[in-house]
């Protein structure tokens, strides 16, 4: 190991496993609401602020996260109001975002398709001390803020005209969630990059929820795997020489196959080792009223 | 004291007036039944005394203040129709039901003793205190209402407001289900509910509200099922004996296979 030796690696894993614990913390409410893509969505808008940051000589990371919280914000307000034109609201604003950043990046003096492939697929050796400081602040805050308010949270995305007549502030919580998923793919994209950003945010609670009953230890479980596949990802792409976030991406993958197969496995044992079971789950099928 | 006081209200979804000119008033310990065919309006009178949906004209007091101006939703505790579309993620039963707490709690707290206890209690009173570990998803809709009760009580709500309670539930669930309201109504509470059909929660029931096209077509004692309305278990004595008054037959649905 003596790539660690390096202090750009150690950061690499620095920020590598502060993404891998935030961004399940927050996925696992973003897939409650059937919102999984919308981490990607985000990233789209962020690329054109990494254009404007570079355009302008500012921080990249600083105006994307401008940026995308103000496209989040958006979002949120077009989801609340409506239905079918929302989704064609997203749609325009995710395209425009992408081709905004593709046309700004390349009006900027750091012009080179370098530039763009370093934001779109993470570029972890070349996070500056600066860099972590601020991927660290960013993503304890959003740990502590998906931590703590996750009764009211699981509330809102469990059931979200409850959590209302319970008097619950739903709209802040709502927009906490947008900010913190523009904070988070903003960060992240210097791991994973903003096309495979949503993956941690997903895969984790996707490869949890295999094996998991309730949604407290699905949470804990999940952030569990997002850091092992965080960590595992930059220590292995070190090794054979990959790029790390879609290592980091690949090794999730390979853990949600691994968890589901093993679990399936379990299941189909245990029913053949305890036969009659008095009462089998059933498979509830809800139907809309 | 007037718990529910609606007057004159209406409402409407783009440009559509739902209900016109509503008037209903519901005193504490009082259990009121709202009843009504699909699309008759009822839901939508509820939802509007829940805030779901916005006052088009007219006004709605909960405990004697203004619906606008109303803050202790503590004190209301909303059962509604079905579980929020599950998503995939599971929550187990005890964790739904700790929701019921936040309204009391507020956001800011963590969940104390007083919470545990009163989630555990009110799983008791539906009696799914050993289920409550269980993934929600794995339970009968029956039990799964039941749930959405439990969550309701374990705020400790003055108003209990259900929307179709017993819609495709089973008849034990039902029966859980009727005593839990009844030892609710015991303890002093008042209750508010839609139905399409009451089935065993009718001896609960102090008076009906009949709506029809978006008005109050009758109210009074809840009225016996029409022929074709009846439980099959139902104590089916005297099914035409009875003649029925025109607004009962206005609102006996004759779609109640589609309905659900």
């Amino acid at each position: 190991m003596d790539l660690f030796q390096y202090d750009f690696m150690m950061r690499a894993l620095a920020g590598a496993l502060i993404i891998g614990l935030a961004a399940p913390s927050l996925g696992i409410y973003l897939v409650q609401r059937r919102l999984s893509l919308i981490g990607d969505g985000i990233g789209h808008v962020a690329l054109t602020g990494v254009g404007v940051g570079l355009l302008l000589n500012q921080s990249p990371v600083l105006a994307a996260v401008i940026v995308s919280a103000a496209g989040a914000i958006g979002v949120e307000l077009i989801r609340e109001r409506g239905r079918t034109s929302g989704d064609l609201a997203l749609a325009l604003l995710f395209y425009g975002g992408i081709a905004g950043g593709v046309v700004l990046v390349s009006l900027s003096d750091d012009a080179s398709s370098n530039s763009l492939i370093q934001y779109l697929f993470g570029s972890l050796i070349t996070t500056s001390p600066t860099d972590i400081a601020l991927i660290a602040v960013l993503g304890a805050l959003v740990l502590i803020a998906m931590l703590a308010f996750r009764p009211a949270l699981f509330a809102v995305c469990n059931d979200e005209e409850y959590a209302r007549v319970s008097g619950l502030p739903v709209r802040t919580l709502n927009l906490l969630m947008a900010v913190t998923t523009a904070v988070t793919v903003t960060i992240a994209m210097r791991t994973v990059g903003l096309l495979l950003v949503s993956a941690l945010m997903v895969i984790p609670v996707a490869a949890a929820q295999q094996v998991t009953r309730g949604f407290r230890s699905t949470m804990v479980a999940a952030m569990l795997i997002g850091v092992g596949a965080a960590g595992a990802g930059v220590v292995f792409s070190a090794e054979v020489d990959t790029p790390p976030g879609a290592t980091t991406v690949i090794l999730a993958l390979a853990i949600f196959v691994a968890i589901a197969v093993g679990g399936a496995t379990w299941r189909m044992l245990r029913r053949r080792s305890h036969p009659p079971r008095e009462v089998e789950p059933p498979d509830v099928v809800l139907q809309e009223a | 004291m007037s718990i529910v006081d609606v007057r004159h209200l209406a409402v409407g979804y783009e440009g559509r007036e739902i209900l016109h000119d509503v008037s209903l008033s519901v005193d504490q310990k009082e259990v009121v039944a709202i009843l009504g065919a699909n699309g008759s309006g009822k839901s939508t009178l509820i939802r509007t005394i829940l805030g779901l949906v916005p006052i088009g004209r007219g006004e709605i007091d909960l405990f004697e203040t203004p619906q606008r101006r109303f803050k202790q939703w503590a004190r209301v505790g909303y059962v509604p129709q079905r579980l929020g579309a599950g998503s995939g993620v599971p929550a187990t039963v005890g964790e739904v039901v700790a929701s019921g707490r936040l309204a009391r709690r507020g956001i800011f707290r963590l969940p104390g003793a007083a919470d545990k206890t009163a989630v555990r209690d009110a799983l008791t009173d539906v009696g799914l205190l050993d289920r409550i570990n269980d993934p929600v998803s794995t339970l009968s809709g029956g039990q799964q209402q039941r749930t959405l009760i439990a969550r309701a009580l374990a705020g400790k709500p003055d108003l209990l407001v259900l929307d179709e309670p017993t819609a495709g539930v089973d008849a034990a669930s039902q029966e859980a289900f009727a005593a839990a309201l009844g030892r609710f109504g015991d303890g002093g509470g008042t209750i508010l509910l839609v139905a399409h059909e009451l089935g065993p929660l009718r001896p609960l029931i102090d008076r009906a509200v009949v709506v029809h096209e978006g008005r109050i077509a009758f109210e009074g004692a809840p009225p016996e099922p029409a022929g074709h309305h009846a439980e099959p278990d139902h104590d089916h004595v005297h099914p035409h004996a009875v003649q029925p008054t025109a607004g009962i037959c206005e609102w006996a649905p004759t779609d109640r296979m589609a309905a659900n």
